[in-house]
């Protein structure tokens, strides 16, 4: 079996402060982590490495510094990683990310599974891992919590999939894209070994001409969502509880409703 | 900190320490301190992560490196929870005997194991009446065909009924005193040999601190350390020789961990219409508290790098190592309930922990008088001859 995490590293926002003269983020010295979510979907895919073997791969586009992560991810266990970086990605909205992702995972070959997290935590959008099911006409499941039963010889995943009323449970071919939800695992810590084994790798880096990107899909160019402006939501109200008897409340409910009238 | 020219593979290991402290004893501390144990599955974070490898060589399945790696490890660990770092160390304590004295069978069968963390180690040495006195042990082994009979109690001892393999000194030789005491590896569920009297200590309370009671326990005599009687005084010193920097990389953790609660309260308590930190009472307790922890941390990692040179008269520097380092965090961590004031005195600001796990640290693997009289030996001889 082989299965493709696809991670980000993101600004770790246990750390950024606000600025409290201009109420912006001083991002000065934030450390960057993986995306927390990522997390989740790298030690899934080693659990899945240790229970049915298969060869593990990372992936992750980014700047030079996101080499990081994917150290990091080989830290934890992940056998291989691949750093998709270019210049010419930057810019990139949700659309043109899982469009380079999905060239690249499409470089890389055969494979039976893909696994993200289910959002990151700096743009929140959960767009990128359906984007690339999307670009490579794949099934995908998202918001899984707990895979019940993956077999390379049936082709096929049987996943527990969150949904805002309870869980769903569905039955894909392989190969398959699914996003991972915090409830699916308890991420482990790096190992000494890996840790040594991490800083030693290679690590494989591909550009937009390795991976075969059309020029007007990639970048700001390629890029259809456009940023009009960033604001704090206003704060909502907290809602009001009205104790008493039954009458003496739909009366004055009643009449607050009447003002809306 | 100052500049200790660490390896990569050193200062790796502080890192990866101080974040499972950081994320997996952190939380939880407080309720293990009061519940007076830890869940077993902490230990196992620790295998996973390849902490139980560390000074073991590759051939038997460790990392390969040296007394200095457990050490950072240990006072990393000790930052945050003195308790757990006890029995993490305390693995080692057992383990040592082992690495320094078994055969090359003991070594095969025992050493990978403890150093995937399958197993875990202890040491039994203390009893009821041999404390300081080491060699007033008790505990008898006679030989009975292809088996050692032990019988007898050890008490106080770190990790007892957590770990699976434990070096008992007993003594095979009564006549002999001193040379008459043999050191063996038990496995736990050795017939004969069960757990007594689970302590309910004033610190390091996430540790297990258990007695082990031998009533007829059968050994197999192919378990006699290194295959000869008579050894177990000198494994027993020399064990720890190499121990006593990790007792010591404790105590400079615990006085670390105070000293960084003890600043940032300092720098958030207000009196007197102005923040503790800038009066000049607490900045000098505060610098005494950073300045002698860094010469505490300074003679540990020397005396740790003297054990793994390998040379010959270590004993005196991890001596003091292990005197300076402890009284060091048990002034530090008094200092720190200090400027918490009222608030250090309540169990809820966490502080107070600090100090009542410092205190072992003057007791254990050798009272502090003790590690004097080592001192005092070595000078007396070195300077008298």
């Amino acid at each position: 079996m082989r299965i493709i995490v696809s991670i980000k590293q993101v600004p770790d926002t246990t750390e950024v402060r606000v600025d409290p003269e201009t109420n912006t983020l001083i991002r000065e010295g934030v450390e960057s982590i993986i995306n927390p979510f990522d997390m989740y979907a790298i030690e899934e895919a080693v659990r899945l490495k240790e229970k049915h073997g298969a060869e593990t791969i990372v992936i992750t586009m980014g700047p030079p510094q996101a080499e990081s992560a994917l150290r990091e991810a080989l830290a934890l266990g992940i056998d291989k990683a691949i750093h998709i970086t270019d210049r010419a990605f930057a810019g990139s909205d949700t659309w043109a990310t899982s469009y380079i992702l999905a060239q690249a995972v499409k470089k890389i070959g055969e494979y039976d599974l893909i696994i993200c997290g289910k959002q990151a935590s700096d743009g929140d959008t959960a767009q990128v891992g359906p984007g690339m099911a999307a670009h490579l006409d794949l099934p995908q499941i998202a918001y899984v919590k707990k895979i019940e039963e993956i077999s390379q010889e049936k082709k096929m995943i049987v996943a527990e999939r969150l949904v805002e009323d309870g869980f769903e449970t569905l039955k894909a071919p392989l190969p398959c894209l699914i996003t991972v939800v915090k409830e699916i695992n308890e991420p482990r810590l790096p190992s000494l070994r890996g840790k040594m084994r991490a800083k030693k790798a290679e690590i494989v880096k591909w550009n937009k001409d390795a991976i075969g990107v059309e020029e007007d899909k990639i970048g700001l160019r390629g890029s259809p969502t456009q940023v009009v402006k960033i604001f704090t939501p206003p704060q909502k109200k907290g809602g009001e509880i009205w104790q008493g008897e039954p009458e003496e409340l739909g009366a004055r409910l009643a009449k607050e409703l009447k003002k809306y009238l | 900190m100052l500049n200790y020219e660490l390896t990569e593979e050193q200062k790796e290991i502080r890192e990866l320490c101080r974040r499972l402290a950081e994320e997996k004893i952190k939380p939880y501390s407080q309720e293990w301190d009061e519940a007076n144990k830890m869940p077993d599955e902490v230990l196992k974070i620790f295998a996973q992560s390849d902490l139980f490898s560390l000074c073991i060589p590759e051939e038997y399945g460790g990392m390969g490196g040296g007394l200095l790696d457990l050490c950072i490890a240990t006072e990393e660990i000790s930052r945050i929870d003195g308790g757990v770092a006890a029995s993490y160390a305390a693995s080692f304590l057992g383990m040592f005997p082992i690495l320094l004295f078994g055969t090359e069978e003991q070594k095969k069968k025992y050493l990978p194991r403890l150093a995937a963390g399958e197993s875990i180690a202890a040491f039994g040495l203390t009893e009821p009446e041999a404390g300081s006195d080491a060699a007033a042990v008790k505990t008898t082994a006679r030989k009975d065909g292809k088996f050692y009979i032990l019988n007898g109690t050890k008490h106080f001892i770190t990790n007892g009924g957590v770990a699976d393999i434990y070096t008992i000194i007993a003594v095979t030789d009564k006549k002999r005193g001193p040379r008459g005491m043999s050191a063996f590896i038990v496995e736990k569920g050795t017939e004969g040999f069960e757990f007594g009297k689970k302590e309910d200590k004033m610190g390091i309370r996430a540790s297990a601190t258990r007695e082990l009671i031998f009533n007829e326990a059968r050994v197999p005599d192919e378990n006699l350390l290194g295959g000869r009687e008579g050894t177990g005084f000198i494994v027993t010193m020399k064990t720890f020789d190499q121990s006593r920097p990790g007792v010591a990389a404790q105590a400079v953790g615990i006085a670390q961990g105070a000293l960084e609660m003890a600043a940032k309260y300092a720098h958030q308590r207000e009196q007197f219409g102005r923040k503790i930190s800038s009066f000049q009472g607490i900045q000098w307790m505060l610098a005494d508290m950073a300045a002698k922890i860094e010469a505490a941390r300074a003679l540990v990692y020397a005396a740790a790098r003297m054990v793994d040179r390998g040379e010959k008269n270590s004993g005196p520097a991890s001596a003091a190592a292990k005197l300076f380092a402890s009284d060091t965090a048990m002034e530090v961590a008094t200092q720190a309930v200090q400027i918490f004031g009222g608030y250090g005195y309540m169990k809820e600001y966490g502080i107070e922990k600090f100090m009542r796990d410092a205190k072992i640290t003057q007791i254990y693997e050798g009272t502090n008088q003790i590690q004097k009289e080592i001192i005092a030996l070595d000078l007396i001889k070195r300077y008298t001859k």
